[in-house]
């Protein structure tokens, strides 16, 4: 019993990072109709920036310290919406009025792009990620074990998800968005500037990527260029399994993802750790397509 | 059936246009040998680390005047981490650029696609870091210069059983890599052979970043020692998650973990682990010392296990090389002339050669190469304390 | 004559043809050209089936398919299985034999590799009744990486060491001739009746389905048929070069896409170009091998801004407009 807690909780600190790159996912798929496929990379991205950002400040060594650690994450978050709009700017935007085939085949271009790059430019072997805070065990009621770090992954992982939820709901520019996802020219003929909402979207789903591969850093401190890739997949399945476009829904398919990963790979196979996410994708979209917390859209004629 | 011809001689002409590109073989002064590893694709930092390794060698080697007065080149090409990508490159290397050796490769799997077309053609290969057995049962002109994984895992098991005394294993495997689960499953029926049991057989795959699910079960079955026959590129993240989750058992591991990368990822967590090393780094042999300082001003990093191998392997090549220089000057000259029935005889010469290799004094130890082919060396296994390597135990084959 | 006479006698003549060319040309490139080029011809043959195959799903049905890799893998590991356990018994043709004897069995190993893959192509295929085109993508995607983690898992073709002791028998004259089928039949399926039914649902699925097209139908055979073909040259491929799984992966998808997308999705013949460029490409350009995948992904990025309709364009020849 204590073993299947310890699972638990383990995949719930592993499932908010993929919460966060969900958000990320489901931000851009509600306003583009777009799987970004470059998403899992950017997250890369801004890990190897919280790196280097480290490395410059010392935040990981001498100089670690909550201030220091939440410079870095900032940073880093800050470069990922960089690049996240000039991908949308130079990539997306042109393909938008294209078929769906393309914009697709477009964002798995911009993926390889950003990986390669990668490879070349911070080399293919796997860096360690500076320990911005010092790590330290600690046991739960029940013995479960648990780490600083993970802790921090949680609470870090709540306090963006708040933040995003309560900039949707209340200020005019997450109003904005909503009604970009919506009709994107009925917001349009409202006097909505498109261009730069979807240019925003961008840059905060982005952003929340780049915060995730920070806490992945800090959790697991091994990066390398092509890290990206599979939990950007599972990351867009649990946006899937929430419904995609709801960001409630997006949080609890990251921590379903995560739990149901430890889960399988605890109590039947570890070799089907990927393939869990596939399994329930098709399980998803056969049973229920809108996800858990989305809406039917009816397709129009 | 006009337009069936079409793509048939678009694809004629291409190939036509790239071989007029490409030129022949012939005369030179120069002894030239090929190198295939994965400079791009999964394990690209494996094959970088090889090549780091062999170039790092024969600089020095040209720099000293090569071998009697002849230089060597290495034309290197990329398999891309992909087996059929190992062959076309290693066609490439034969066939279109006439080496007379060939080095490589990391990868079983890539070394095994290649070695058939080396075999075929009559030209050497060395294998620096190909650990399945039937790499070089592929035929005569394979060699390999590092251990096989039935040698090592029988060393592993014997080291957990005997000199750690410990009898409960969990073994836990990288199901993607044929190395380690080539290593594994020798240490297992090592172990059992021993008397020893395996509590929990684990797996996870190459380039996974989280162990903590399948770490919780092998805890759960309170193993003595946590046998890990994988590549550093892991093993640091599974020490620090072991650790992380209470599971402070000793780890062992074999020559997969050779690397600076292992401490500094895995630092404390790594403290009372084992692992199988070619050499000693404070071994005050002076010309491992210069090979690692050397690596290191080079290449910024200490040289991990395959560009220790590597290296090695380029040593041994080319020593045969000097043999057969000084024992058939005539046959040496052939190598550096064009592809004929002189050549192919010097090439058998020069198999010959490396087959009869004994004690060559690598950085990976004294290399002597059996019948099989395949390198007896000792081997040591290192124990870290504090983050710093220690000297536990050599095993002579 | 009757025009059923005469129209069997003409496929037998093909047939004839056909066979005499793949020999003849598999005769000539072994006495003329070095085994290397003789390599890069086999490849680029294999490309040509996988990228034509593709085609059917991606241009001419619009589909996303991006686990093409997966169906390849299928034929090779079910054919190489098939060679390597079941032939010996079944016709006591062992891995050692060679000559004229060797022809059946290979031919039958191509159609298990085949019908298996086509099989998987079935199931593939279903979930494009309920799914959009992203989601079919990931799902297709799922696959690839599915099929290759449980043939990792399985000890008896080896595993992660890959599948050792499949004997040698594919040539260029198998290749060639494997190559011609596939472009005879999807020429023959695109110029049919069920060729514009494939064409309809690329342009308009809710419209096809209004004329009463069975969308779902058409869709599932378009990927049995293409699953088909990549699982025949997966099988080739693994009688001819040591087989691992590490020859399938979502690279390998890609690369055939990228093939796909540069000679156009919907012309036949742009595929046999894309195939053959970019199996040739490569290797004239190795010394920019560390930049090969940069330069894919941009030309992937570049021809959707700019040219998406690849190199000859979306559809077959003067057809169609």
């Amino acid at each position: 019993m204590q073993e299947l807690f310890q699972q638990l909780a383990n995949g719930i600190a592993w499932g908010s990072i993929y919460a966060l790159i969900a958000l990320g996912y489901t931000m851009v798929y509600g306003i583009l109709r777009l799987i970004n496929f470059a998403h899992g990379d950017v997250y890369m991205v801004g890990a190897f920036a919280a790196y280097y950002l480290a490395l410059a400040t010392g935040a990981g060594g001498a100089a670690a310290s909550l201030p220091m650690a939440l410079l870095v994450l900032l940073g880093s978050m800050l470069v990922c919406a960089l690049v996240g709009m000039l991908i949308e700017f130079l990539a997306y935007r042109p393909v938008r009025r294209s078929s769906r085939l393309t914009a697709l085949i477009t964002a798995i271009g911009v993926s390889l792009f950003l990986e390669n790059v990668g490879l070349r430019v911070f080399g293919a072997d796997p860096k360690f990620f500076p320990q911005l805070i010092p790590p330290k065990r600690i046991t739960l009621a029940g013995g479960i074990m648990v780490t600083n770090h993970q802790i921090t992954v949680v609470v870090v992982s709540i306090l963006l998800m708040v933040a995003l939820t309560l900039f949707i709901q209340r200020t005019k520019t997450g109003k904005a968005m909503r009604a970009v996802a919506f009709h994107r020219d009925a917001a349009s003929l409202m006097g909505i500037p498109v261009n730069r909402i979807i240019t925003i979207t961008f840059a905060i789903g982005s952003a929340l990527a780049a915060a995730a591969g920070v806490l992945v850093g800090l959790t697991n401190p091994k990066i390398e260029p092509l890290m990206g890739i599979m939990p950007g997949i599972k990351a867009f399945v649990a946006a899937v399994l929430g419904g995609i476009g709801s960001i409630p829904g997006a949080v609890i398919g990251g921590l379903v993802m995560g739990v149901s990963e430890y889960l399988v790979v605890g109590y039947v196979s570890s070799t089907y750790r990927d393939a869990i996410a596939f399994v329930i994708l098709i399980l998803v979209l056969l049973i229920r397509p809108a996800g858990l917390l989305g809406r039917n859209v009816a397709e129009k004629v | 059936m006009i337009r069936s011809l079409r793509p048939l001689s678009l694809a004629a002409l291409l190939v036509a246009a790239i071989a007029l590109m490409a030129g022949c073989a012939k005369q030179s002064n120069e002894i030239v040998i090929g190198e295939y590893g994965s400079l791009t694709g999964t394990t690209a930092t494996f094959g970088i680390s090889s090549k780091n390794g062999i170039e790092l060698y024969l600089d020095n080697l040209n720099a000293a005047g090569g071998i009697g007065g002849t230089k060597v080149k290495v034309i290197v090409e990329d398999d891309q981490s992909k087996p059929e990508e190992a062959a076309t490159a290693v066609n490439k290397l034969v066939d279109q650029d006439g080496v007379i050796a060939v080095l490589g490769e990391v990868a079983s799997s890539r070394s095994m696609a290649a070695a058939p077309i080396c075999q075929q053609s009559g030209v050497p290969m060395i294998s620096p870091s190909s650990t399945n057995p039937k790499v070089t049962e592929i035929g005569d002109y394979i060699f390999r210069v590092c251990f096989i994984d039935p040698f090592q895992g029988q060393m592993i098991a014997k080291f957990a059983k005997e000199k750690l005394g410990l009898t409960k294993a969990a073994v836990f495997r990288d199901i993607k890599n044929d190395y380690s689960v080539g290593l594994a499953s020798y240490f297992t029926d090592a172990y059992h052979a021993l008397g020893g049991t395996i509590v929990a057989d684990a797996a996870y795959s190459e380039g996974d970043q989280d162990f903590k699910a399948q770490l919780t079960v092998i805890k759960s079955k309170k193993p003595q020692v946590l046998i890990v026959p994988g590549y550093y590129t892991e093993v640091g993240l599974i020490a620090r998650q072991a650790r992380e989750m209470g599971l402070d058992v000793p780890m062992v591991g074999g020559d997969g973990w050779v690397s600076d990368k292992l401490i500094e990822i895995g630092q404390d967590a790594l403290n009372g682990c084992y692992h199988v090393n070619h050499y000693w780094e404070e071994d005050p042999n002076p010309a491992i010392q210069k090979f690692v300082t050397e690596y290191k001003s080079r290449y910024n990093a200490k040289p991990d296990g395959l560009a220790a191998l590597a290296y090695d392997a380029a040593g041994v090549l080319t020593s045969a090389l000097d043999r057969l220089r000084t024992e058939d000057p005539a046959a040496f000259k052939a190598l550096l002339g064009p592809r004929n029935d002189a050549q192919k005889s010097a090439r058998a010469k020069l198999r010959d050669r490396i087959a009869s290799t004994k004690d060559y004094p690598g950085v990976t130890g004294r290399i002597t190469l059996d019948a099989a082919r395949n390198a007896v060396k000792p081997a040591v296994f290192v124990g870290i304390k504090n983050g710093k390597y220690e000297f536990v135990a050599a095993v002579e084959p | 004559m009757s025009p059923r006479k005469s129209s069997f006698a003409r496929g037998l003549r093909w047939v004839a043809a056909a066979l005499a060319l793949s020999l003849g040309v598999d005769r000539l490139a072994v006495q003329w050209i070095n085994p290397y080029f003789y390599r890069i011809l086999v490849l680029c043959g294999l490309n040509v089936m996988l990228a034509l195959s593709l085609n059917l799903v991606n241009g001419i049905t619009g589909q996303f398919s991006i686990g093409h890799a997966g169906f390849m893998a299928v034929g090779a590991y079910a054919s190489a299985a098939f060679t390597v356990y079941a032939v010996p018994q079944l016709f006591g043709v062992g891995p050692d034999a060679s000559g004229l004897v060797i022809v059946g069995p290979l031919l039958l190993a191509l159609l298990v590799g085949g019908l298996t893959s086509a099989a998987a192509g079935f199931l593939v295929g279903l979930p494009s009744m309920r799914l959009r085109g992203d989601y079919l993508a990931i799902v297709t995607l799922g696959f690839g990486e599915i099929i290759r983690v449980v043939i990792l898992n399985i000890d008896a073709v080896g595993g992660a060491r890959g599948f050792a002791g499949i004997p040698r028998r594919t040539d260029l004259a198998w290749v060639i001739a494997g190559a011609l089928t596939t472009w005879v039949v999807l020429r023959n399926v695109l110029r049919s009746y069920h060729g514009r039914a494939f064409l309809a649902i690329r342009e308009d699925e809710i419209a096809a389905e209004a004329l009463g097209v069975p969308t779902t139908r058409y869709k599932v055979t378009a990927f049995v048929i293409a699953a088909f073909f990549a699982g025949v040259a997966g099988a080739l491929f693994a009688h001819y070069t040591y087989l691992h799984t590490n020859s399938f992966t979502f690279m390998k998808s890609i690369e055939v896409i990228v093939m796909v997308v540069l000679g156009g999705m919907g012309s036949l013949l742009g595929s046999v170009l894309g195939a053959t460029v970019l199996t040739a490409l490569p290797e004239a350009l190795r010394f920019a091998s560390s930049e090969r995948l940069i330069i894919y992904s941009l030309l992937l990025i570049v021809l959707m801004i700019a040219r998406p309709q690849g190199i000859l364009g979306k559809t077959e020849g003067k057809r169609g407009k």
